[in-house]
C-alpha cells in the first residue's frame, strides 16, 4: 500500500511538471454566439486514444443534432486539470457538459457551480458523484458485462459444450466478483457449458500467467478460460500461447483491441468484447443534447439513436449497451484507436 | 567452520524443497514429470537471477528495494526500443537492458557509498523514482505482444537440451555466481566487508566501496531480468514486477542470507527461489484458495526468519567470533 501511495506521488509530481511544461489546451470551440447547442465533453486526458474515439463518435452525433462539440480535457489525468478546464468552459457559457472524471468528489463543488449556472452536467465512462451531475451514463452494466462474455464463452466452445474457467484479478475486486455473479447467473442458458474454476492473477502479468499455466494443467480438457481483467486476458493468452494450446483453448473476456489485436490474429483470442468508445462519445452526446433541450431524464427512455434507448434508475445511472464484440474484422481498425 | 555450518542449512533446505515435491507430486502425479520440473525452472529463472544479486546486496548489509523498479524501468526501455526498432535484433537490447540497469544500480550505489545514506532509504526513494521514470518514457502507454518482434519473444523460449535460453541463463549465472563467491577476491571481499566492515577496513578493503560493487552487479542483473521479464510475459506497462523486489527478499531469507549482512550461500538462495518456485507452481494446481496461498507464503518467510535467528546464536561469520 505504502509503496503504491509512493509511486503515486512520485507519478503525480513527475505529472505535475509535466503539465508545468506543457501547452495548456485551448477549447477548439468557436465562441461566436449561434442557436447551435454547444456541449463540452471534458476527457480524463488529451492525447488519450480512448477519448479521441470519444470525439469521434460525438461529433458524429452533434452533426445531426445540430449542435457543436467542444472537446476538451487536462494534459495529465489529474482533478485538478480537470477543474480548470471545467471552468474554462463555464466561462465559454456552454448548454451542457459531459466529463469522464478523474475523481469521483473533487469536481463536485466546481461541477455544482456549474449547473447554478444552468448548464446541464453528466458524466460519462467514469463517474462523478450523484451531487454533481444529473446523470451518469455508463458504458455498460454489470449484468450485461456477464451475459455479453457468457455468450461468447459458449460461442467458442465447440457445440457449446465444454469446460470453462476463469482467471479473475484479485479476490476482493468488486466489479470483477459483480462480474462473475452475473455470470454464474447466467449459466443455466448455456446447460453444456460446465463452469469449473476460478483462479486469481491479482491484476498481475506472472501471477496471471502461472495461474493460467495451472488451470491447464489441472483441467487438461479445459475449453475456454475467460478473464475480466486486461491484464489477466493478455497473461491468459500468452500463457496459452506458450503452453502450444492456440486454438484449442481459446481465450475470451474483456480487454482493449491494441493490446489483443496480436492474438486475434493468431487465433488465441477469437474474440472478446470491451464497450465500444465512438458509441459511448455518440450516447453521451445523444443524452447530453436531450437534457440541455429540457427533456427529464427521469422515469422515461432516453433514446440515443443507433445504438439504442437508456433509461436512468432513481440515482441517475444509466446504462448504455451490451459491450461491443471484437474480433479479426475489425480488431485492427479499434486497435489503432485504443 | 561457517561453511560447515551454512552448508547444513543448505542441506535440510535442500531436503525440505525435495519432501515439498515429493508431497505434491503425491497429491498430483504429474506435478514430478521432468516436463513440469523443466517449467518450473524456467519459471524460477528471473528470481533466481534477481536473488542472487539482492544476495550480493545484503551481503554488504545494504538492500534494494528498486530492484523490480530497475528490472521494469530496464525492460520498458528495450520493449520501447524494441517497438521503434524491430530489426535491431537480440544483442544492442541485452546490452542495453544491462547497461541501464548498471546505470541505475550504480546511483543506488553512489548514494549508500558516497553519501552514507541508509541503503533502505536511498533504494526506497529512487524505487518510486524509477517507476516514475517508465511513466516518462512509455506515457502511461502498453507496448504489447504484437508490438514486439519475433527474435525479441523467442530469445528467452529458445530450447537448448530440453531448457529454455532463460534457465540456462539462470544456471551459468549460479555457476558464476558460485566461483565469485567462493575463489575471487571480490566475493571474499564482499563477505568480509558485510560480515565485520571495522575488520574490513583494518584489511584495507573499503566496505563503502564493496557495497557500491554489490548494488551495480544486482542492477546490471535487474536490469538483464527486465529484458526477460517483458519477453517472457510479453508485455511492458509502467506496474510491471510491481512488488516483486519482496518476493527476491523473502528468497534470500529464505534461502538463510542473513539480512544482517556478511552470512548466505548461492546454494541456499538458489534453494530458496526454487522453494517458491514449487510453492507458488503448486498451490494454484492443488487448488488452494487465494487466501491461504498469501498465508502459507507469509508463515514460510516467518519460519525462515526464526531458523536464520536461531542460527545466529551459534556462530556468526568467522571475523566476528574471533573479534568479540
Amino acid at each position: 500500500m505504502l509503496r503504491r501511495a509512493m509511486l503515486t506521488g512520485a507519478a503525480s509530481l513527475v505529472a505535475v511538471v509535466l503539465a508545468g511544461c506543457g501547452e495548456r489546451p485551448q477549447p477548439s470551440g468557436d465562441v461566436e454566439a449561434d442557436n447551435k447547442l454547444r456541449i463540452g465533453i471534458v476527457a480524463k486526458s488529451l492525447g488519450n486514444g480512448f477519448f479521441d474515439a470519444v470525439h469521434k463518435g460525438a461529433d458524429e452525433a452533434a452533426a445531426t443534432l445540430d449542435a457543436e462539440i467542444i472537446f476538451t480535457g487536462p494534459t495529465t489525468p489529474t482533478a485538478e486539470g480537470q477543474i480548470e478546464t471545467l471552468n474554462a468552459l463555464i466561462a465559454q457559457r456552454v448548454d451542457a457538459i459531459a466529463i469522464s472524471a478523474n475523481d469521483p468528489d473533487a469536481l463536485v463543488p466546481t461541477l455544482k457551480r456549474a449547473m447554478q449556472r444552468g448548464i446541464k452536467v453528466i458524466s460519462f465512462d467514469s463517474a462523478v458523484a450523484k451531487e454533481g451531475r444529473v446523470v451518469h451514463l455508463a458504458p455498460s452494466s454489470d449484468v450485461l458485462i456477464g451475459q455479453t462474455v457468457l455468450d461468447l464463452a459458449a460461442e467458442l466452445v465447440p457445440d457449446g459444450k465444454g469446460k470453462m474457467a476463469v482467471v479473475s484479478a484479485t479476490p476482493t475486486s468488486t466489479n470483477q466478483n459483480a462480474w462473475l455473479v452475473q455470470m454464474q447467473q447466467y449459466m443455466p442458458k448455456y446447460p453444456c457449458l460446465e463452469y469449473v474454476s476460478v483462479v486469481y492473477g491479482d491484476d498481475v502479468a506472472d501471477k496471471s500467467y502461472r495461474e493460467t499455466v495451472a488451470l491447464i494443467k489441472q483441467y487438461p480438457d479445459l475449453a475456454v478460460i475467460v478473464s475480466l481483467s486486461s491484464v489477466g486476458i493478455v497473461a491468459a493468452a500468452k500463457a496459452v500461447e506458450d503452453q502450444g494450446l492456440t486454438g484449442k483453448v481459446k481465450v475470451t473476456g474483456l480487454g482493449l483491441p491494441s493490446e489483443l489485436a496480436g492474438y486475434v490474429r493468431k487465433g488465441v483470442v477469437p474474440k472478446f468484447a470491451i464497450w465500444n468508445p465512438i458509441d459511448l462519445g455518440y450516447a453521451t452526446t445523444q443524452v447530453a443534447v436531450q437534457l440541455a433541450r429540457g427533456t427529464q431524464p427521469e422515469d422515461q427512455e432516453i433514446s440515443i439513436g443507433r445504438v439504442g434507448a437508456v433509461k436512468f434508475d432513481g440515482n441517475g445511472i444509466g446504462a448504455m449497451a451490451r459491450p461491443f464484440i471484437y474480433d479479426q474484422s475489425n480488431v485492427e481498425q479499434f486497435a489503432a484507436i485504443f | 567452520m561457517m561453511i560447515n555450518s551454512a552448508t547444513r542449512r543448505d542441506l535440510a533446505l535442500g531436503v525440505i524443497v525435495v519432501l515439498l515435491l515429493a508431497s505434491v507430486t503425491a497429491a498430483f502425479p504429474q506435478f514430478a514429470r521432468p516436463g513440469n520440473l523443466a517449467e518450473i525452472l524456467d519459471d524460477s529463472a528471473i528470481l533466481i537471477l534477481l536473488a542472487l544479486g539482492q544476495m550480493l546486496v545484503i551481503l554488504t548489509r545494504g538492500i534494494d528495494l528498486s530492484i523490480a523498479a530497475n528490472l521494469a524501468l530496464s525492460g520498458m526501455l528495450v520493449a520501447l526500443l524494441n517497438k521503434n526498432y524491430p530489426g535491431a535484433g537480440v544483442a544492442p537490447i541485452l546490452l542495453i537492458a544491462l547497461v541501464s540497469g548498471t546505470l541505475l544500480g550504480a546511483i543506488n550505489g553512489l548514494l549508500v557509498w558516497r553519501l552514507k545514506l541508509p541503503p533502505i532509504v536511498v533504494t526506497l526513494g529512487t524505487m518510486s523514482v524509477y517507476r516514475g521514470l517508465i511513466y516518462l518514457s512509455s506515457g502511461g502507454t502498453w507496448v504489447n505482444d504484437n508490438q514486439m518482434s519475433p527474435q525479441f519473444l523467442g530469445f528467452v523460449r529458445y530450447e537448448v537440451l530440453g531448457l529454455t535460453l532463460l534457465s540456462w541463463l539462470a544456471i551459468v549465472a549460479i555457476a558464476g555466481f558460485a566461483m565469485m563467491m567462493r575463489y575471487t577476491v571480490l566475493g571474499r571481499n564482499l563477505y568480509t566487508a558485510g560480515g565485520n566492515p571495522a575488520a574490513a577496513t583494518y584489511t584495507g578493503i573499503d566496505p563503502g566501496r564493496m557495497q557500491f560493487f554489490a548494488y551495480m552487479i544486482c542492477g546490471a542483473i535487474a536490469g538483464l531480468c527486465g529484458y526477460l521479464w517483458v519477453a517472457r510475459f510479453a508485455v511492458a506497462y509502467t506496474d510491471i514486477a510491481l512488488g516483486f523486489e519482496l518476493q527476491v527478499i523473502a528468497a534470500c531469507l529464505i534461502g538463510g542470507v542473513a539480512i544482517a549482512g556478511g552470512i548466505g550461500t548461492v546454494a541456499g538462495v538458489v534453494l530458496g527461489c526454487l522453494f517458491i518456485g514449487v510453492i507458488r507452481n503448486a498451490l494454484p494446481l492443488i487448488g488452494i484458495s487465494p487466501f491461504w496461498q498469501m498465508g502459507i507464503n507469509g508463515l514460510v518467510i516467518v519460519v525462515a526468519a526464526v531458523l536464520s535467528a536461531r542460527r545466529r546464536e551459534d556462530k556468526r561469520a568467522i571475523l566476528e567470533a574471533q573479534a568479540a
